[in-house]
């Protein structure tokens, strides 16, 4: 693998670990798969292009986007998913539901062509790293991954919010009988989650461009994420989206119709020796 | 099965005989698209009602069954027959790849796996466009001469659909069938009778499977084509509908659920353009009140009032 090639699937990760780790806060917390979070993807995308082009800045574009979603997301919590609170298929097939509205809903309004979200000026042409004459917007991306990574494991590790999400992931019911108020948290992680979806959204909605099929494809690389890593941990998802990216890329290059297949493979692997993936621990309930 | 059952049994079929005489071709194609999809419906159903594993990657099985006899005989020239047999044999063989890696998980686990594996599925006969014709899908003759009208291909159908039915019916009644029903209700408890877990559902899994590519092979014969669409993730969710509206684990609510959701499907195609939508808040109404499905809900309220 070529240097550029390297930089393109650590990119790609990057943005890969934007949307699975909002993905799996929400599973490992709440215990809840939302399947909607492609479609929250896109929908994010979509409405950060639109900002964006309103306001002639991808800043305000990108915060635009994360807000947006993360109302989608209280009204998907909030609205939907409380009345079927405690059964796990039901809420899974419910957030599917979710995701075919939302999907159709960004046919209507955007239609099926597809979009580029501009990238702001600073961010144009390319620069030298590496030996590589690479792109400056997806050098960006991979900060803005790292960027996102380290402020996660900040608020996990180092904040009471964290703490009490990290106590929730393994023990909710425990939480609660200490006194904490375990639904804000679910909420707040929710939303949290979900804007991380409307971000991802905008940044991947500048590089691979956003259409009707793309929720799918981002969703896919998700749950292979959240499948190998692991649920709710936060390194399991970076080790995950560091994989799943290079693999991608990896398989892009050398059978350019079957990348898909080449992230199963692993997959299937880690899975005959590890079901819970490789940081995941059994639920305590 | 004893005196009554039987009966009613007679009567349903000879019913669903006798319909193409009085309707017209259309309608003859849409009970014809029910029963196809009734077949998928209980195919999931042999999972999810009766080993407690849902799956959402039946579409891409059924969607493989499909694509396999299109392009065996519109591009490779063999004859429907053959066709056919490769097609559910493709099926099979899918299912037992996706059986070995999803029996190893349960509940939300096997859910997504099963998720995922059919979008590779999909993902693959969308990119691999040389052998599936990408997006544009495959079409091709695929029906033998003596069933190109749509009563002759109905009542085929109906043949077939029988056949499986009796077959499906058999298999969740037999010790198989009720050890499953076992580990469904308590795995643990099942493992320390000294039951193989593992085999039975990879077993269960490969049969479900089996009888998704029969009608995938049936649904190819009737629309003479396939595409991604086919193998989507929607065809699945629309299986896993249709098995929920009618209630799991009553095997043969799945035709009656594929019976009001393709109703469902073409009455509101004649107002709007917008089925996903209205397929995604049929979904959430469902989820949150109606989880036991029709069939599921008749029997209790059938049991109340016999109370």
């Amino acid at each position: 693998m070529s240097t550029f090639q390297l930089l393109n699937g650590l990119t790609f990760a990057a943005l890969l670990f934007v949307v699975a780790s909002g993905f799996t806060l929400i599973f490992g917390l709440l215990r809840i798969v939302n399947l909607a979070h492609g479609a929250l993807y896109l929908f994010g995308g979509y409405i950060g292009f639109a900002v964006a082009t309103r306001t002639g800045s991808f800043a305000v574009g990108g915060l635009g986007a994360m807000a947006a979603i993360a109302a989608i997301g209280f009204v998907l919590d909030q609205g939907l998913l409380r009345f079927v609170r405690g059964n796990d298929l039901r809420q899974v097939l419910l957030t599917l539901g979710f995701a075919f509205i939302l999907d159709d809903l960004a046919l209507v309004i955007w239609g099926g062509d597809s979009f580029t979200v501009p990238i702001p000026q600073i961010l144009r042409g390319g620069v030298r790293v590496f030996g590589v004459f690479y792109p400056s917007y997806r050098l960006f991306v991979l900060i803005i991954g790292i960027v996102v990574f380290a402020a996660l494991w900040v608020l996990l590790n180092h904040t009471r919010l964290g703490a009490l999400i990290r106590a929730g992931v393994d023990d909710a019911e425990m939480v609660e009988a200490s006194g904490v108020n375990i639904r804000s948290v679910f909420l707040v992680t929710f939303l949290l989650g979900s804007a991380l979806a409307g971000l991802g959204g905008l940044m991947g909605g500048a590089f691979l461009s956003l259409y009707p099929s793309a929720d799918a494809e981002i969703l896919v690389f998700s749950l292979a994420i959240v499948i190998i890593g692991g649920r709710g941990s936060l390194i399991g998802v970076g080790v995950g989206s560091l994989l799943v990216g290079l693999l991608n890329t990896l398989g892009q290059v050398m059978f350019p119709e079957l990348a898909y297949f080449v992230i199963f493979g692993p997959m299937a692997v880690l899975l005959a020796f590890r079901p819970l993936g490789l940081f995941g621990r059994a639920a305590s309930t | 099965m004893t005196g009554p059952a039987a009966t009613i049994v007679v009567i349903v079929l000879a019913l669903a005989a006798a319909l193409p005489l009085v309707l017209s071709n259309y309608q003859v194609g849409l009970a014809t698209e029910m029963l196809i999809f009734g077949v998928l419906a209980v195919s999931i159903d042999i999972l999810a009602g009766f080993a407690g594993r849902t799956s959402l990657g039946h579409g891409a099985i059924f969607g493989v069954s499909g694509y396999v006899v299109v392009y065996a005989s519109a591009q490779v020239g063999l004859p429907p027959a053959v066709a056919f047999v490769l097609g559910v044999i493709a099926a099979t063989v899918l299912a037992v790849i996706f059986g070995l890696l999803a029996v190893r998980t349960s509940g939300v686990y096997f859910l997504l796996l099963t998720l995922a594996l059919g979008m590779i599925v999909w993902g693959i006969c969308l990119r691999w466009t040389q052998v599936t014709g990408g997006e544009n899908g495959m079409r091709g003759d695929v029906r033998p001469a003596f069933l190109l009208t749509h009563r002759a291909f109905y009542w085929a159908v109906l043949a077939v659909v029988t056949v499986v039915s009796y077959a499906m019916w058999r298999f969740v009644r037999s010790p198989f069938g009720l050890t499953l029903l076992g580990i469904r209700d308590s795995e643990s408890r099942m493992r320390s009778l000294g039951y193989n877990v593992s085999l039975h559902l990879f077993v269960g899994f490969t049969v479900s499977g089996f009888f998704a590519g029969i009608a995938g092979a049936l649904y190819a014969m009737f629309n003479n084509f396939v595409s991604p669409s086919t193998v989507a993730l929607a065809q699945s969710v629309e299986g896993v509908l249709m098995m929920i509206a009618g209630g799991v684990g009553t095997l043969f609510g799945g035709f009656v659920g594929a019976a009001a959701i393709i109703a469902l499907e073409n009455a509101v195609s004649a107002y709007t353009e917008r089925w996903q939508m209205v397929l995604g808040v049929t979904f959430i109404l469902i989820m949150i009140f109606a989880p036991e499905g029709i069939v599921g809900t008749l029997r209790a309220i059938l049991t109340r009032k016999g109370r």
